[in-house]
């Protein structure tokens, strides 16, 4: 807990200090889903893929347990000032968290599917984006157990890597599409579990805004970095690509 | 005080002053004999908004609220100095009359203490006093229009010659603010004004306070941070006889400025 100083009412630390440790436990879940998800794919590996779709389960059952000990703190402590931030802060992360767990629940999914075709060539650009995306929840959550705000607006920023690597996983899995027809079916899997961990970057940044307003009290100021390109792309199979501005 | 260190504490208590204000105080400090009970004090009070003062016990928040209509007057080694005004006429050195000034801004207490006469009495006292109506149908209006300001006309209309001490604790406070406000006073001064009343009684203050803010500057007094949370737009925070922060109260009550504010309103104080 960054606050150190302690309320005169001590149960109503021990409440705040629960809340905090929900958020830290389903964020280090949410974190090892997407590592064994990935790995379920890049080793082929159809039981692991099985057990984080399992998994999923916990991570929303904390989610619910979160919320219920958020709405009683708020009826039966009425928070202000710096709890209030850190319950409406745990509020946010926590359904943020339990997206991020929805999305390699789904990358689990995918790869059983891609577990019955021929191995894919990019794996091993997923897996590259997936240990970036791995860091980025992680540091994230280092930064909400020390309210650090610095560490938030890195990673903040980071989100934009995130984008560009997509991008230009994008333009691969189309050229592989457009190469041989037969890849299209495992490209689409590809394509979204592309996105649903670009998705998961998203969400550590949403969770940074969060960590930055209970750091401060005040709103991330500034556009948020953006560099997928992806919803402007076009690729012809004669190779006559470019962008579209809209 | 030079103007260096008078810039400086305005930039520590960085919403001090506001752009219309009704009351101005700088500078003020108040000593009890030889203790001092508000250090430099520089605070306005907004026209027709709630401010409302916060702070633990003996913190001079009540202290602050009786210098500004003059109250102090009556304690026996209690010395005021600095600056106070009202509409920018300074309280203590202009040759001001305490009486006239006291009809300008009016006071409501902690415990309701109407007259021991009717209720019709109890409102009609201070208009009487100050001749304020020349006959009895305007005197019958005034009190009519004061009971129904504060929300009491419909509960008492029928019983105006009973004894004001006979209605409930929260009718009784509503009966002390219609009182006040009877001789339309400007500012209204309350002195933690529901901590003798039930939930529903307060909700009822409260409801009321929101609708005589638009005729009057209310400057109230609370224990209760919720209630200052709820019925005012600016909100100041005593610490020790010092002015530790003042501002909007929404911005107070999430984001405070001063560790010490953080720490009393989230109860961490000690």
């Amino acid at each position: 807990m960054p606050d150190t100083k302690d309320h005169i009412v001590s149960s109503f630390d021990k409440e705040l200090r629960t809340i905090h440790e929900i958020i830290i436990r389903m964020g280090g879940m949410a974190e090892n889903q997407l590592s064994d998800a990935v790995d379920a794919l890049v080793q082929r590996d159809s039981a692991k893929a099985e057990l984080v779709r399992k998994e999923d389960a916990k991570i929303d059952a904390l989610e619910e347990e979160l919320e219920a000990a958020v709405i009683q703190l708020i009826a039966l402590r009425q928070p202000v000032a710096n709890d209030l931030r850190a319950v409406i802060a745990a509020f946010k992360i926590s359904s943020d968290l339990e997206r991020i767990g929805d999305y390699a629940k789904n990358i689990a999914k995918r790869s059983i599917a891609i577990n019955q075709m021929p191995p894919q060539k990019s794996v091993t650009s997923i897996m590259r984006m997936s240990r970036l995306v791995q860091e980025i929840v992680k540091d994230t959550l280092d930064a909400f157990s020390n309210s650090d705000k610095d560490r938030a607006i890195d990673v903040w920023h980071r989100d934009e890597e995130v984008d560009e690597m997509y991008t230009s996983l994008f333009r691969e899995l189309l050229t592989y599409m457009m190469e041989d027809p037969r890849n299209i079916g495992a490209c689409t899997h590809m394509l979204f579990i592309a996105k649903n961990i670009e998705r998961m970057g998203d969400h550590a940044t949403n969770i940074a805004e969060t960590i930055y307003y209970l750091a401060t009290g005040e709103r991330l100021e500034g556009k948020r970095p953006k560099g997928d390109r992806t919803a402007f792309q076009i690729l012809t199979p004669d190779d006559g690509e470019g962008e579209v501005e809209i | 005080m030079s103007y260096a260190m008078d810039m400086q504490n305005y930039t520590t208590q960085s919403e001090t002053a506001t752009s219309e204000p009704k009351i101005t105080a700088r500078d003020v400090n108040v000593f009890y004999g030889a203790s001092q009970a508000l250090k430099s004090i520089q605070l306005d009070i907004g026209a027709n908004e709630v401010t409302s003062l916060i702070g633990p016990s003996g913190c001079g928040k009540s202290t602050f609220l009786r210098c500004l209509n003059r109250m102090n007057d009556v304690i026996e080694n209690c010395t005021v100095e600095g600056r106070i005004s009202l509409d920018g006429v300074d309280l203590y050195n202009s040759g001001l009359d305490p009486v006239l000034l006291r009809a300008r801004v009016g006071m409501v207490f902690q415990k309701p203490n109407p007259f021991p006469k009717s209720i019709f009495d109890n409102i009609a006292y201070g208009p009487r006093l100050h001749g304020t109506v020349s006959n009895k149908d305007e005197l019958d209006e005034r009190v009519e229009k004061s009971l129904r300001r504060a929300g009491l006309w419909e509960e008492v209309k029928d019983r105006l010659d009973k004894p004001g001490t006979g209605l409930s604790g929260g009718q009784q406070q509503r009966l002390c603010i219609a009182r006040a406000i009877a001789i339309n006073p400007e500012v209204i001064l309350m002195d933690e004004p529901c901590s003798a009343l039930d939930p529903i009684a307060t909700a009822k203050i409260e409801e009321l306070i929101d609708e005589l803010r638009e005729r009057f500057t209310i400057v109230i007094v609370t224990h209760s941070m919720q209630q200052a949370a709820r019925v005012s737009q600016r909100t100041a925070f005593f610490h020790l006889g010092e002015l530790v922060e003042v501002g909007e109260t929404d911005r107070l009550f999430t984001s405070p400025q001063d560790d010490r504010t953080q720490g009393y309103i989230t109860g961490r104080f000690g």
